[in-house]
Order: C-alpha cells, then sequence, then structure tokens
C-alpha cells in the first residue's frame, strides 16, 4: 500500500468571480522512505500541494490518504494529532516563535505530544546538534542568521521524529554554501532515519539531492493535461 | 493539559513582558482611577454629613425674613422677648428656645486682641447648640436676670488672648465694656460651611443687649433657635411657630410673612443631595478613565493580533489542539487581568487613604467599587486577549500563518 496517495486532488482559492484553481486535479502517489522533490515554475501550485500534504490546509475536492487514513474524513483535532504524531513542516519563511529561544522552539511540538521535560530538552538539543546548532540552544531568532534559522525549523520538524517531512523550499532564502549544508542534513534523514521527505523547490542543483522529481505547471504535473 | 497551558502561557507572558505591562498598565489606571476618586467622593461626603450633624439635629431657626417688599420697604423684622417666650409657652413639642443676637466685635486682653462673634444667650442656648463647657461654669440664672458683666469665650479666641494660659477670672474688653470671664466652651471644630465654630464670646443676652449692641426697640433678638423633642415632626413644630408669630405680628391671611423658618433637617436634605451629585460625577470621570484604560488594554491587544495570529498558526501547524490553544490564551489574560487589577486595589488603597488625609476628609473605601472596577477592566483584558486568539486558533493553521 501507498504512504501516500493523492486522488483528483482540486484546490480552489477564493470564490465566485474571483475564484482560481490552483490544483486542477492532482494524482500522486508517494512511498514510505522515499525523498521526493516537487518543481516546477513558481505559481504552479507547489505551495498549495505542500499545504494539503502538511495538513494545514484542506483541498476543495478529492481523496488524500495518508498510510492509508482518509485525511479529509478526519475532525480538526483529529487532523492536529495526526500533524503532532507524523508530520514535520519546513516552511520557507521559517515561522519560528518571535522572542524565543532555539530551544523552545524546539521544544515546542514535543510540549504538545506531553513528552516529559528531561526527554523533551535531551531531544531538541540532540536535534539542534544534528542540524549543527550546537551551542545556539539560548539563542533567539533575532539573534541568528537566515540559515541558522531555518537550521531551526529543520531542527523543530524532526525533532519529534515524524514519518513525514515537508519542506516548502527550506533553501529559497539562503547562499549556495547554506543551501548545500541543508540538503545533506535532509539527506541524512532519509537515509539513516528513513523518513519520507518531500521537498518543494525550482532549483535543479537542489532537486538532484532527491530521488525521484515531480514535476508541477499551471496547477497539475507536467503533462498531465 | 492544563500544566502545559499554565507553563506556555507564562512562557508568553515573559517574552512579551512590555505588551504584558502596558496591558497590566491600563488595568491599573482603570481601577485605580475609580476607586480614588469613588473613596474621596465617598469621604467628602462622609465629611460634610458629619458636619452638618455637628450642628445638631432637629433644630429650627427662626429669622427675619431677608425679602423685601415690591415697593422697596423691607419687611425684616426682627424679634422681640414676647414673641420667643409666647413659642416657648404655646409649642408643646419644643425641648428649649434659644433667643439670641449677635455681632461682630473685637475682643481684647491684655496687649492681645481678636475679631470674635459676640453673642447674647439664655441658658437653652447650651441645649440647642449642644455646646458643654471646657473650663469653668455656665451663666447663673441672676447673672441672666441682671445682665451682669460675664462671659464664656470659645476655644478659638481662648488662643487668642491667653496663648494657652487660664482664662478664668480675666477681664476681657468688648466694645466698651469690661467682663469677667467664667467659662470656655468645649471645642466643636469646623461648621457646615466651613467657618470656626470656636471663633465665639457669649453674653447673657440682657448684658449682651445693654453693652455690645444697645437698642431701644424692643425687636432687639436677631434669631431664634429652637430644639424640637427627639421624634417630634419639626416642619409641623414650625408650622406652629409660623401661625404663632403671624398671629403676634398680626400678618393677614395672603400676605407674606416678615420672618423665616429654616428647618436643620431640610439644610441636611439639600447639602447632602449636593454631595451625593458631587459622587456621582467623580464616578462620571473615573468611570471615563476606567474606558479610557480599557480602550488602551483593547488597542494593545489589537496591535499584537498579527503577530499572535502567527504565533497560534505556528502552534497549530507543530499539532497544537485548538483547546489547548485556547487555553493557554485564556490564561495568560486572566494573570495578566486579575494581576493588573490586584495591583491597581493596592495602589488605589493607599492612594486614596493619603489623598483623604491630604485633603482632610475621612478615608472611605468602598469594596464594592473595587470589586466592580476590578470585574470590568479584568472582563476587557480577558475579551480582548481571548477574542482575537479564539478566532485565530479556528482557521487553518495555513491561514493563520499568512495573516496579515
Ligand atoms: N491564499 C491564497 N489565495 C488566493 N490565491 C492563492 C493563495 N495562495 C496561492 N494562491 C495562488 O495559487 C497559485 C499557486 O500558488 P502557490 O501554490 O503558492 O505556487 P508556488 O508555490 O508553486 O509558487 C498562485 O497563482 C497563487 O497566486
Ligand atoms: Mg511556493
Amino acid at each position: 500500500m501507498d504512504f501516500i496517495k493523492l486522488r483528483d486532488i482540486v484546490k480552489v482559492y477564493g470564490s465566485g468571480e474571483s475564484a482560481f484553481m490552483a490544483l486542477k486535479g492532482v494524482n500522486v502517489d508517494i512511498e514510505a522512505g522515499e525523498f521526493v522533490a516537487l518543481m516546477g515554475p513558481s505559481g504552479s501550485g507547489k505551495s498549495t500541494m505542500a499545504n494539503i500534504l502538511g495538513c494545514l490546509d484542506v483541498a476543495t475536492s478529492g481523496k488524500y490518504y495518508f498510510n492509508g487514513v482518509d485525511v479529509f474524513s478526519l475532525s480538526r483535532n483529529e487532523t492536529a494529532l495526526l500533524r503532532r504524531h507524523y508530520i514535520g513542516f519546513i516552511f520557507q519563511g521559517f515561522n519560528l516563535l518571535p522572542r524565543t529561544t532555539a530551544l523552545e522552539n524546539v521544544e515546542l511540538p514535543l510540549l504538545y505530544r506531553g513528552v516529559p521535560r528531561k526527554t523533551r530538552r535531551a531531544k531538541s538539543l540532540e536535534a539542534l546538534d544534528m542540524v549543527g546548532l550546537k551551542g545556539w540552544a539560548d539563542h533567539t531568532s533575532a539573534q541568528l542568521s537566515g540559515g541558522q534559522q531555518q537550521r531551526v525549523a529543520i531542527a523543530r520538524a524532526i525533532a519529534s521524529n515524524p514519518l513525514f517531512l515537508l519542506a516548502d523550499e527550506p533553501t529559497g532564502n539562503l547562499d549556495t554554501k547554506r543551501s548545500v549544508e541543508i540538503m545533506e542534513i535532509l539527506t541524512a534523514l532519509n537515509r539513516d532515519m528513513g523518513i519520507t521527505i518531500l521537498m518543494v523547490t525550482h532549483e535543479p542543483d537542489m532537486a538532484k539531492y532527491a530521488g525521484r522529481e515531480i514535476h508541477f505547471l499551471d496547477g497539475n504535473l507536467a503533462g498531465a493535461q | 493539559m492544563i500544566l502545559n497551558a499554565f507553563m506556555l502561557a507564562f512562557r508568553q507572558i515573559r517574552r512579551n513582558l512590555l505588551r504584558a505591562v502596558l496591558t497590566m498598565l491600563g488595568i491599573i489606571i482603570g481601577v485605580g482611577s475609580v476607586i480614588v476618586m469613588i473613596s474621596l467622593g465617598n469621604g467628602t461626603t462622609q465629611m460634610v454629613k458629619d458636619q452638618i450633624s455637628s450642628l445638631g439635629s432637629n433644630i429650627i431657626m427662626v429669622l427675619p425674613s431677608r425679602s423685601f417688599d415690591p415697593g422697596g420697604g423691607s419687611r425684616s423684622r426682627r424679634f422681640t422677648q414676647r414673641e420667643a417666650d409666647a413659642i416657648k409657652d404655646r409649642v408643646h413639642s419644643l425641648k428649649a428656645v434659644s433667643p439670641l443676637s449677635s455681632k461682630s466685635v473685637v475682643a481684647k486682653f491684655a496687649q492681645y486682641n481678636t475679631q470674635t462673634q459676640a453673642t447674647g444667650i439664655t441658658s437653652d442656648y447650651f441645649i440647642v447648640g449642644g455646646w458643654e463647657m471646657a473650663q469653668g461654669r455656665e451663666f447663673t440664672d441672676s447673672e441672666y436676670r441682671a445682665g451682669s458683666n460675664v462671659c464664656i469665650i470659645g476655644e478659638s479666641v481662648s488662643k487668642a488672648l491667653f496663648k494657652g494660659a487660664s482664662p478664668l477670672g480675666a477681664k476681657i474688653k468688648v466694645a466698651d465694656m469690661i467682663c469677667d470671664s467664667v467659662g470656655v466652651l468645649k471645642s466643636k471644630g469646623q461648621g457646615g460651611m466651613g467657618n470656626d465654630q470656636d471663633d465665639v464670646i457669649l453674653f447673657p443676652l440682657k448684658t449682651f443687649q445693654r453693652g455690645i449692641s444697645p437698642t431701644k426697640s424692643l425687636n432687639n433678638i436677631n434669631m431664634i433657635m429652637v430644639s424640637v423633642e427627639d421624634g417630634a415632626d419639626s416642619k409641623d413644630a414650625g408650622s406652629q411657630i409660623t401661625n404663632i408669630l403671624r398671629d403676634m405680628r398680626n400678618i393677614k391671611s395672603g400676605d407674606r410673612d416678615t420672618f423665616e423658618i429654616m428647618d436643620t433637617k431640610e439644610i441636611q436634605e439639600t447639602v447632602s443631595s449636593t454631595t451625593r451629585m458631587l459622587t456621582v460625577f467623580l464616578g462620571c470621570i473615573a468611570g471615563v478613565s476606567l474606558l479610557v484604560g480599557g480602550i488602551g488594554i483593547m488597542n494593545i491587544m489589537l496591535v499584537s493580533v498579527t503577530e499572535r495570529t502567527k504565533e497560534i498558526g505556528t502552534r497549530l501547524a507543530v499539532g497544537a489542539l485548538e483547546k489547548e490553544v485556547l487555553l493557554q490564551f485564556l490564561i495568560e489574560s486572566i494573570t495578566i487581568s486579575s494581576l493588573g487589577g490586584l495591583i491597581g486595589i493596592f495602589l488605589s488603597f493607599f492612594i486614596s487613604m493619603g489623598m483623604a488625609k491630604l485633603m482632610s476628609v475621612p478615608f472611605v473605601y468602598d469594596v464594592s467599587i473595587a470589586v466592580i472596577a476590578f470585574i470590568f477592566s479584568a472582563f476587557i483584558g480577558v475579551f480582548f486577549g481571548y477574542l482575537p486568539a479564539k478566532r485565530a486558533s479556528q482557521l487553518n493553521p495555513i491561514d493563520a500563518l499568512r495573516h496579515e
């Protein structure tokens, strides 16, 4: 059975005159343990797709099966629990809490999981270590560079050992050297921990780290029309 | 989950200390000003009431009329001893009838002199005015009858003329008369109109009429003060007095009185309705500051909505439940609001106490007002802290994160 199964996913933004169809009946399957790069020009619907896969947004129509579970039939709370226990999300804009230390940011998902204090701390420090931020735990976002903030965001996404990690242009705001570092981290997570990864990018250089590329064009897989 | 929410709330307060402090400030100002204003208003009311009740209750003052004829002649007429006696004989609900005359004089002793109020009295004056002696004695019956050269002085006069030495037996010069001082009145302090009630020098009425303010007229009494028996109706006594005087003065029905009757009860009612208005007025000002405080709180909360909405988006994205986010925000708002409210109540207690002392009014702390002000501000704080959170937590995480 496929780990991720998308069937005829349609996403319409707005309504009436201003309605815009961002996804036009997408069908995608992803196997457990895959590292997939989602490519395509700007505005082709990549982020929309990633948000739906990450259970941050719902499709207008279609079906989404996550490990066999019909995601769109779940309640809000059940969807939240799905995110809490199985999904990690790395945003292009980081979305760290302001005036909050790196450690506390990484601890956040563990807190909601009810992980006890000591374990929480240890796991968070370990995750920070893994992304090369040993010694930066007590710095707030304002005291960190863009690359460091993105790495905090990655640490936050992986600290809870998700099954499925989504990254929406994780290197979009970083220079080449930092980007390569992030790619190496993601590759290692996929290889060593078996985390299934879907990474959105429009840079071919980054996409080549993935095992498979999916190309989007105008709200659907390229060539699907 | 509750413990977690508490921890998250306190972390959040610590991180946004400025916002928390500003919110609390709004609540502190709101709660504080209401409490201070109301307690000062209540204190003033209390003070005025105290002073009026020091006048004595159930007292009727009979005064010459202050109104004038359209023709220009004064209708005012002072009273005769016969009129005072008639009132005493014929109105049965009276405890005491005190005819008196007053005049501003200069009293001298040794090198000192003081401007004061000379008043000629009868023995009933002590009953009506509620006066007691601090030193010495009242006048004797024979002194009243003979109009002897004796006087009793108030505390202020005693201080001005004797500077702490005993005034008993001293010879005080008033107008062209020298009198023996036989006693000192017990101090009454400030009167209802802010006057010094102890700035007086008393004489037997006959002495006053002969030596201080000599006149050939039989209408030589300025005023008659009457004390009504406890429980008797002062209105009823007043109308009896009116009838007696109209009868004795041959005033035809339809013609106006040539005297006036004032009832301290009426004065009390007038004054306390005025001070009640003062309290209401202060209350309104306080209400406005409560509102301003509330708007301040609202602004701070609303300004941070974007940031808070994004924060909520982040929390939802990492798997927080709607109710967990709400509980955290609720705890945060309640903590900030009640802390602000308690500080406001605490501060206002001492500020009102200090200001009451400064304005020399009694300190009256109204607990129910404190509670109302507290609940109101806390409600605003909680409402505007909680409402945006409620709205944000119902969004899809991605919409909360995108909020601009
Ligand atoms: N919240 C939204 N409301 C309206 N239109 C949106 C919204 N988000 C995205 N879109 C539109 O949907 C299309 C796809 O957007 P997006 O998925 O962000 O593309 P990509 O990530 O590939 O650049 C774009 O044309 C964009 O303008
Ligand atoms: Mg995008």
